[in-house]
C-alpha cells in the first residue's frame, strides 16, 4: 500500500532537516520525498498534513508494562496501544514485573508478545537477580536475547559494592545502568519534605535522599568508567551533580518525567493519591532547576515513567497508596504545552529529548527521514488544543492527575512496522 | 450563629469566629456536665459512627460520652489493621457504614488526609479525631478552652509547645488554632523534633526548656511517643528528661505563674516529672473534662447545621 503525507513539515535535528514537502511511503518504507507525480497521488491514500510536523518516531525509555504479573493493570498490548495513541513508536520497559525481567526467557517472552505491534518494545533487564541487590543478573544471556539496559528500577541498587560489580560486568556490553536514585533509609515517606509536608502531616522524603545516590553513582561511574543513566531526576541538587559530572567527562545521562517539570508538592493539598509519586513531586525551585537542566543539555531525555495502577489500589489512604501515574498518553501534550509553547525548549530540542537521545543512550538506531529508510515516524500537531479525558485512554489504568487538563499540542499519527495509528485506529499500510 | 464549614477536618484555615463559637458553646455544655442529670436531647435521632482505624481509648471514650450526653445513637467501629491488610478497602467499609444511614462520622486514622478523603466519598458530617501526624482539631480546641478557662483569654498570650512537634498532630492543631486566636506561639524541643519550615507560620523555635518556662504563660507539653519511633531522634529518655523535662525546680526557679497542659497519656519522669504531673501548675484532668464539653459543642454545631 502507498500513502502520501501531503505538505508536511519534515523535521529531524539529527539530519539537520527542516522543510515542507510531500512524503511517499510504500510498504512501510519512505520511497520519495518531494517530486511526487500525479500517478503517485492517484495510486496512494493521501493524508492532508499541512501545518503538521513529521519527526522520527517518539521513544519513551521508561515505561512499566506490568506484564508478566499484573495484567489487570496493563499488558504489553494495552501499553503498546497507549504508546501509539500518545505518539510513540518505541518504548523501553522496566524489569519490575512478576517475575522480574532477570532471565532470557522473560526477555524473549516480551519480545515475542510485542513483535506484531506498531510499537517496538525493548526490555530493560534487572541489574541483579530478583532486583534484590545481591547477585548479578545473567547479563550475557539477557543482552543476547535483547535487553538494552540494566536497572533495579523501583528501587536503588542496594550497596556500593554490588553497584561496582554491576558496572564492571556490564562494561563488556556498553549498556547503560539505569538507576532509581533514592537512599532507602531516607525514603520511607509519602511526599516531598518541606513546608507542605509539615502542613499536611505526611511522612516525607528529603531531596538529599536522591542527591546522595546520584553522587554515589556518578563517583562510581567515574571510578569504573561505566555508563550511568539517572532515571526520573527530581531535585535541584541532582541536576547540579549531573551538570558537574558531564563537565568532568563522566559518562552520565539523565531523564526527567513530565510530572516532575509540571507539578509541585503543593498539588498534594487535596490528598489526591494521583499526585503520589516516586520520587515525590518537589518544589518550584526544583522545577526551575530541571528546566534549566533541560535547556543546557544536562538532562538528555524526557520519559514518562508510565506506571499503571488499578483504581482499587490507587484509591486508598494516602500513606498506603502505591506510587506513580500513567503517562504515555499525556507526555507529548505536556512537553509541547509546558516546554515548547512556554519557550523553554525549541521544538528541535524537544524532539532530541524524546526521540533521538533515548535511542542514542540505548544504542538503538535513529529513524531517518530519507528515501529508502523504514518509515518510523510521529506526526505532531503543535497547536491542537485538547482536553485530557482519562476514560479515552488506551492504557488499562487511568491513574492520572492530568484528567480534564487543557493542553496545546499532541500527536495526530504514528507510523512504524507497516502500520499507522490515526484517528483512534490502527491501519495496515 | 453557625459554623462556616459542615466538617471539622482540622484547624488549618478555620476562622476565629468559628473557634470562638465552639469555645462559647462548650461553656454551656461544660455547665451541663456539672448537673446531676448530665444529658440533653439535642441530637436525639441522629446516628454517629466512631470510625477508629488506630488504637485510642481516651479520644474514643470522650467522643462516645459526648454523643451520649447529646442523646445521639452511637456506633463504634474499631480496627487497628489497615485496609491494605484486610480484605475490604477503606472505601467499601465507609460505603457500607454509610448505607446504614449515618449522619456523622468521627474518624481516626494512621494516614493524614483520610478525613478529607471521607468528605469525597460520604455525605455525612466528618469530624477528624486524629489523622496521622497531621491534625487533631478537637484536642487543639480543648487545649484552647482549658487555657481560656484559667487565664480568661487567648489573645496576646504566650504559649509554648514542648516536645516532638514534628511528629505530633496535637502540635499542628494547637499552632493553627492559637495563631487564629491571636496568641504568640513558640515551639521547644530537640532540633530533630522541630518540623521543617515551621517558622514560616509565624512560630518561634527555641531549644531551651528554661527559656520556654521563663518566657511563656502556658506550656503545652507533648508526650514523647516511643511508638512513633522517637528513639531515633533522641539519645535516651533520660537525656530528654534532663534537658527538656518540665520539673518543679525549673518552674519554681523561672516562672511560678506558668500553666502546664498535657494531652495525655503522660510519661512520668520523661516530659513531666511526677511532681509536676500532679502539682498545682497543671490542668491535665480539667483538659479531660473540657474535652467532653468541646466534643459536645462540635457535634452539636455540626449536627444541627442546615
Amino acid at each position: 500500500m502507498k500513502i502520501i503525507l501531503k505538505q508536511v513539515r519534515l523535521l529531524n535535528p539529527e539530519q539537520k532537516l527542516d522543510k515542507k514537502d510531500d512524503l511517499l511511503i510504500e510498504n512501510g518504507v519512505i520511497k520519495k520525498i518531494g517530486g511526487l507525480t500525479e500517478t503517485d497521488f492517484k495510486s496512494s491514500k493521501v493524508f492532508e498534513f499541512e501545518n503538521k510536523i513529521c519527526i522520527p518516531g517518539l521513544f519513551d525509555m521508561h515505561v512499566h508494562l506490568r506484564e508478566p504479573g499484573r495484567e489487570d493493570e496493563e499488558t504489553i498490548e494495552t501499553g503498546s496501544n497507549a504508546a501509539a495513541a500518545g505518539g510513540f513508536t518505541g518504548v523501553a520497559c522496566m524489569p519490575n514485573t512478576n517475575p522480574d525481567i532477570d532471565s532470557a526467557e522473560i526477555v524473549r517472552f516480551i519480545k515475542e508478545k510485542s513483535k506484531n505491534h506498531l510499537v517496538n518494545v525493548y526490555p530493560v533487564a534487572a541489574a541483579t537477580l530478583n532486583r534484590k541487590g545481591e547477585a548479578l543478573s545473567p547479563m550475557f544471556e539477557l543482552v543476547e536475547s535483547g535487553a538494552v539496559a540494566f536497572s533495579d528500577d523501583g528501587t536503588v541498587i542496594k550497596t556500593a559494592a554490588v553497584l561496582r560489580s554491576v558496572m564492571e560486568y556490564s562494561k563488556m556490553f556498553d549498556t547503560p545502568i539505569i538507576e532509581h536514585c533514592e537512599d532507602d533509609s531516607l525514603s520511607d515517606g509519602a511526599m516531598n519534605e518541606g513546608l507542605t509536608s509539615t502542613l499536611l502531616g505526611l511522612p516525607a522524603i528529603p531531596n538529599v535522599a536522591e542527591d546522595l545516590i546520584v553522587a554515589r553513582d556518578i563517583m562510581m561511574a567515574e571510578f569504573i568508567g561505566a555508563r550511568i543513566h539517572i532515571a526520573h531526576i527530581s531535585t535541584k541538587g541532582a541536576v547540579d551533580l549531573v551538570r558537574q559530572a558531564k563537565k568532568k567527562g563522566i559518562k552520565v545521562t539523565a531523564e526527567v518525567t513530565p510530572h516532575h517539570f509540571t507539578l509541585t508538592d503543593d498539588n498534594i493539598k487535596s490528598f489526591d493519591t494521583n499526585y503520589k509519586m516516586s520520587p515525590p513531586l518537589r518544589t518550584r525551585a526544583d522545577i526551575d532547576a530541571i528546566i534549566e537542566g533541560l535547556k543546557d543539555g544536562t538532562i538528555d531525555v524526557i520519559a514518562s515513567d508510565h506506571a499503571p495502577h488499578s483504581i482499587e489500589e490507587k484509591e486508598m489512604e494516602f500513606i498506603y497508596a502505591p506510587n506513580g501515574i500513567v503517562g504515555l498518553e499525556t507526555t507529548p501534550g505536556l512537553v509541547l504545552s509546558e516546554l515548547v509553547h512556554k519557550k523553554h525548549l525549541t521544538l528541535e530540542q524537544a524532539v532530541e529529548k524524546f526521540s533521538i537521545n533515548p535511542r542514542k543512550i540505548l544504542k538503538i538506531s535513529i529513524p531517518g527521514i530519507k528515501e529508502g529508510e523504514k518509515a518510523d515516524l510521529t506526526i505532531l500537531d503543535e497547536d491542537s488544543i485538547w482536553t485530557v479525558d482519562i476514560s479515552k485512554f488506551k492504557s488499562k489504568s487511568k491513574n492520572s492527575p492530568f484528567d480534564k487538563r487543557l493542553m496545546t499540542g499532541r500527536s495526530v499519527a504514528v507510523i512504524n512496522n507497516n502500520k499507522m495509528f490515526y484517528e483512534d485506529k490502527f491501519i495496515e499500510i | 450563629m453557625s459554623l462556616s464549614n459542615r466538617h471539622l477536618l482540622g484547624l488549618y484555615g478555620v476562622p476565629k469566629e468559628d473557634i470562638q463559637l465552639i469555645l462559647d458553646t462548650a461553656t454551656t455544655f461544660r455547665e451541663v456536665l456539672e448537673r446531676p442529670i448530665k444529658k440533653v436531647p439535642t441530637l436525639q435521632g441522629k446516628t454517629i459512627v466512631n470510625l477508629f482505624y488506630e488504637n485510642s481509648t481516651r479520644t474514643r471514650i470522650s467522643f462516645e460520652l459526648a454523643q451520649k450526653r447529646l442523646s445521639a445513637d452511637t456506633i463504634n467501629f474499631s480496627t487497628s489493621t489497615s485496609s491494605t491488610k484486610k480484605g475490604e478497602t477503606f472505601k467499601d467499609t465507609v460505603r457500607n457504614i454509610e448505607a446504614m444511614k449515618v449522619d456523622m462520622i468521627v474518624v481516626r486514622h494512621q494516614s493524614a488526609g483520610v478525613p478529607q478523603y471521607l468528605t469525597r466519598i460520604s455525605k455525612a458530617n466528618i469530624i477528624n479525631a486524629g489523622d496521622g501526624i497531621h491534625e487533631h482539631p478537637t484536642q487543639g480546641l480543648l487545649d484552647m478552652y482549658s487555657i481560656r478557662e484559667r487565664l480568661g483569654r487567648l489573645e496576646g498570650l504566650k504559649v509554648c509547645i514542648v516536645g516532638d512537634v514534628a511528629h505530633s498532630r496535637v502540635a499542628l492543631s494547637n499552632i493553627f488554632g492559637l495563631k487564629a486566636m491571636g496568641a504568640q506561639v513558640t515551639v521547644c524541643g530537640p532540633t530533630t523534633m522541630i518540623p521543617i519550615g515551621i517558622e514560616s507560620l509565624g512560630v518561634k523555635v527555641i531549644h531551651s526548656i528554661d527559656d520556654a518556662i521563663a518566657n511563656n504563660d502556658v506550656l503545652n507539653v507533648l508526650r514523647i511517643q516511643l511508638e512513633r519511633n522517637a528513639g531515633v531522634r533522641i539519645p535516651s529518655l533520660r537525656e530528654y528528661h534532663q534537658y527538656f523535662g518540665v520539673t518543679t525546680e525549673r518552674i519554681e526557679k523561672y516562672n511560678r505563674d506558668i500553666l502546664i497542659l498535657h494531652p495525655g497519656p503522660i510519661n512520668r519522669g520523661v516530659e513531666l516529672s511526677s511532681e509536676v504531673a500532679d502539682g498545682p501548675y497543671q490542668v491535665i484532668l480539667d483538659q479531660v473534662t473540657n474535652g467532653v464539653a468541646i466534643r459536645m459543642a462540635v457535634l452539636y454545631l455540626l449536627g444541627t447545621m442546615h
